[in-house]
């Protein structure tokens, strides 16, 4: 391989593990939801979408730098979540039915009311907010001169996963040591025990709603300095977070994470090596090679290992 | 009352078939033939959604398909665009059954997803395959067989009336019996010795193959496709599911009637000026509200909205 | 005599769990035979192993000397072997009549076929009168009936009920063991899980004990009950207390 080839894949695999670590945290959030209340979100990237335009709202009117909006997107996407988990959800999970896919359907629906809204109101016009270290990198040749490659590293991009590697993190924390924390995931591994040692359900699902939006929301927040905004975008974003959540195994936040790195990197190969036109397709076919070959996702074969030894 | 029951589908056809001697507008035309249209697609989707139970959220895959095949036929073949209907049913079912092998292993909601995700896959794949489809050109059907609208009229209903008999037979025969039992539970359904996958299989190539024709109808029709429109997940698979939701799932004149009032919701609401722009917000609103106080649509709940509606008079 | 079905050293693992350890036995044709053993012991993991729902570990079945461990649910059903399940699954939103012929229509040509057998089978098992409710409405006893009339529907030679007495008051359980006699008087073969002790003692030809996945006795009612294995696996270890 010649070193300008070297290059390009490498510079392919740096941004491909950026991107993978932001799609993490968007696939976390939908695990989670999933895992505990055994729905699947359609209105995930939608979430996003609104988180977005919050950031994009504060930075227009009080120029504040997209990363601080995290600390107002994401509770106001909390107190979203669980308004919309307590009153559109929740009775629609009493609700006999012949299809008991109602409940995917009317976030469906959520989604469409809510990217239909922020076209409304902020018309379909794609938005950027013009930080100024948006286009800064490091360059590799700037430390080390002789470097025979040169790889480069945008300010914006590792700013971003460094960050949604802290809230991965403190996510972590929570759930492993906090009373609420460990709550859900009692929840998450079996509905009836939590149930029976006196976890009150109800109220982790709401919380676990509201956390799947904070965390998407905060996710919306780091894409804002390096992505486009428009109404549109959430689609496109629910899917990935649910290829993520089935390339990594259901209800898995370690499978979200490994899910989000290999789609990242994945699509940042198509785009590079097949054209950037293909890489949504890249994205399903490592979608349907999931579903055919490793049914349970990434974790399952991770366990696997764990029995063989 | 039996007797009126089963003659109901012929009454209405032959009013419909009357309809355009009357002398309708052109605009009065095209509403009917969208209502006809949905019908069959919505008719097509309850078989395998409604009967089957498995949601398909990517009804788009299989109109874009049948639409490209007929666009594609007189594109690239130099045909008639109409040669597309009996060629959609071959492409369509040969489609189906890759999109079955793939996805019907999954049970409930994955697979509802995993149809989402084939749906935009077939988009982005009409958007880049350019050498065949023209990509985000779309295709444009020069020579139109009819300048009047009545013969595209009767080409539908024709249509709607084949799809109306062929699922109320089905439903009727071993194949509806074992469709429904693969709804209420896969496991007993296996047990009691139904090939569950092949079954589902069926359904899924049947489906498909309606809705296709409908999409060959569709580039016939509208003279102009591309892989936005056709392939679209709002405003085909969504309101595919909305259209039956609405009328009423597993039930035979549920789609017709949800189409009726989501055909005629779109024009109104699009013909107000300043809601045009929304009418994503009034479908999404709509399908919540029916979700949450109507589940298995008008038709289902009909024993439901009667009562609703005599506590209005009582009171 | 040859054995209609044939059980031979299955085991089956979830994990690293033994659920089935290394189980042999046989059902010839024509007898009841029962299933005890505590709870956990491994009855309907059996059950599914024998229906095609699982795949033994290790080990095989046989059904009139064929290999039917390798193959699907629907197809070992179409081969005669019908199940019941504990927990029941009625087709919910069928009626009585449309459950039974979802499942007639495996051995009849025509719908009509179909309909006179469910029919035939509904009047069998008491539940004519029943044929048009929705079978969500119907209450336990008559849910449990309606598994072995969706079981008999499909024309079996072997049938395996689970349970198909639990939570049933004295006369649906008088009733039920009289229609289990007549099943077997039509020449079918059945294997029946229960815990009502006194009821399996009564129907039962032979019977098979597990205990902890394991076969730990076979034998006649008499010998069962005489058997200290069995005693000590349901009452524990008695020396110990």
């Amino acid at each position: 391989m010649s070193s300008p080839q070297l290059e390009v894949l490498l510079q392919t695999l740096i941004s491909g593990l950026l991107l993978g670590g932001l799609y993490a945290l968007i696939g976390i959030g939908m695990t989670l939801i999933m895992g505990v209340m055994k729905i699947i979100n359609l209105a995930h990237g939608e979430l996003m979408m609104v988180a977005m335009y919050i950031a994009y709202g504060l930075f227009t009117l009080f120029h504040l730098d997209p990363y601080l909006a995290v600390f107002i997107a994401a509770p106001a996407l909390f107190i979203l979540g669980v308004l919309l988990q307590k009153f559109l959800i929740n009775p629609v999970l009493k609700v006999d039915s012949i299809l008991p896919e109602n409940q995917v359907i009317l976030t469906v629906g959520i989604g469409m009311v809510l990217a239909n809204l922020a076209t409304v109101f902020f018309t379909s016009d794609y938005r950027s907010t013009p930080v100024d270290y948006a286009t800064k990198a490091w360059y590799l040749s700037d430390f080390w001169k002789s470097s025979p490659i040169e790889l480069s590293l945008s300010y914006a991009w590792s700013m971003s996963f460094l960050i949604a590697v802290a809230i991965t993190i403190a996510l972590w924390f929570f759930l492993a040591r906090t009373d609420t924390g460990k709550s859900i995931r009692a929840t998450a591994q079996d509905n009836d025990a939590a149930l029976l040692m006196g976890v009150n359900v109800g109220k982790m699902r709401v919380i676990t709603f509201g956390l799947g939006s904070a965390l998407v929301g905060a996710a919306g927040c780091l894409f804002i300095p390096i992505y486009y905004l428009y109404p549109d975008l959430g689609g496109q974003f629910t899917l990935i977070a649910f290829v993520i959540t089935i390339l990594g195994g259901l209800g898995s936040t370690v499978g979200a994470i490994i899910g989000g790195l290999i789609l990242g990197v994945f699509e940042s190969l198509t785009a590079t090596y097949v054209g950037m036109g293909w890489a949504p397709v890249g994205r399903f076919v490592i979608f349907v090679a999931a579903l055919i070959f490793i049914p349970g996702g990434v974790v399952s074969l991770l366990r696997r290992q764990k029995w063989g030894k | 009352m039996g007797q009126m029951k089963r003659y109901a589908p012929l009454a209405i056809l032959g009013l419909l078939a009357i309809l355009p001697l009357v002398g309708l507008s052109t605009y009065a035309l095209h509403i009917l033939i969208m209502v006809i249209m949905w019908s069959v697609i919505g008719m097509a989707w309850n078989l395998l959604g409604g009967y089957c139970g498995q949601v398909s959220f990517g009804h788009a895959a299989f109109f874009g398909v049948g639409a490209y095949t007929a666009g594609i036929v007189y594109s690239k073949g130099g045909a008639s665009a109409w040669w597309g209907m009996p060629l959609s049913i071959v492409f369509v079912s040969a489609f189906a059954m890759v999109i079955g092998f793939i996805c019907l292993r999954l049970r409930g909601p994955f697979f509802a997803l995993a149809t989402l995700a084939i749906g935009v896959i077939l988009r982005v794949t009409a958007e880049n395959l350019t050498g065949l489809t023209d990509g985000d050109l779309g295709i444009m059907i020069r020579e139109r067989t009819w300048v009047e609208k009545t013969w595209y009229f009767y080409v539908i209903l024709i249509l709607a009336a084949i799809t109306f008999y062929l699922v109320k037979k089905v439903i009727e025969s071993r194949l509806g019996y074992y469709f429904v039992a693969v709804r209420e539970d896969q496991d007993a359904a296996e047990s009691l010795g139904i090939n569950t996958t092949l079954y589902k299989t069926i359904a899924l190539c049947l489906s498909a193959v309606f809705t296709g024709l409908a999409g060959a109808f569709y580039t016939n029709y509208m003279g102009y496709i591309d892989p936005k429109v056709v392939f679209a997940l709002h405003d085909i698979s969504i309101v595919t599911i909305m259209i039956v939701m609405i009328g009423g799932v597993a039930t035979f004149w549920g789609p017709v009637i949800g189409s009726v009032i989501m055909v005629l919701l779109a024009e109104v609401i699009r013909s107000i000026p300043k809601l045009g722009a929304a009418h994503h917000t009034f479908f999404g609103i709509l399908l919540i509200v029916i979700i949450i106080f109507l589940p298995n649509g008008i038709m289902g709940d009909m024993p439901k909205l009667r009562r609703i509606l005599r506590m209005g008079k009582s009171s | 005599m040859k054995p209609l079905l044939s059980v031979r050293h299955v085991s089956m693992f979830f994990g690293g769990l033994a659920a089935l350890h290394d189980v042999s036995f046989s059902v010839n044709k024509g007898e009841i035979l029962g299933l005890i053993g505590p709870n956990g012991a491994g009855k309907t993991t059996l059950f599914n192993v024998v229906n095609g729902f699982y795949r033994p570990s290790r080990g095989d079945v046989f059904f009139k000397d064929q290999r039917i461990s390798h193959l699907k649910p629907n197809k070992i059903c179409s081969l005669g072997v019908a199940r019941t399940f504990q927990v029941v699954k009625p087709l919910q939103r069928m009626t009585v009549l449309d459950n039974v012929i979802a499942s007639a229509f495996l051995r009849s040509r025509t719908k009509a076929e179909a309909v006179r057998t469910a029919t035939e089978v509904l009047g069998f098992t008491g539940l004519l009168a029943d044929r048009d409710v929705i079978s969500k409405g119907l209450p336990l006893g008559k849910r449990k009936r309606l598994e072995i009339a969706r079981a008999l529907a499909t024309s079996p030679e072997l049938i395996l009920l689970d349970e198909s007495f639990a939570g049933l008051n004295p006369s649906e359980l008088n009733e039920s063991i009289q229609i289990i006699k007549d099943i077997r008087d039509r020449g079918i073969t059945i294997m029946i899980i229960e815990h009502h002790m006194k009821v399996i003692m009564a129907i039962s030809d032979r019977i098979v004990v597990l205990n902890y996945g394991e076969r730990i006795a076979e034998g006649s009612p008499a010998e069962i009950r005489a058997n200290p294995l069995v005693i000590t696996a349901y009452l524990g270890v008695a020396d110990n207390a």
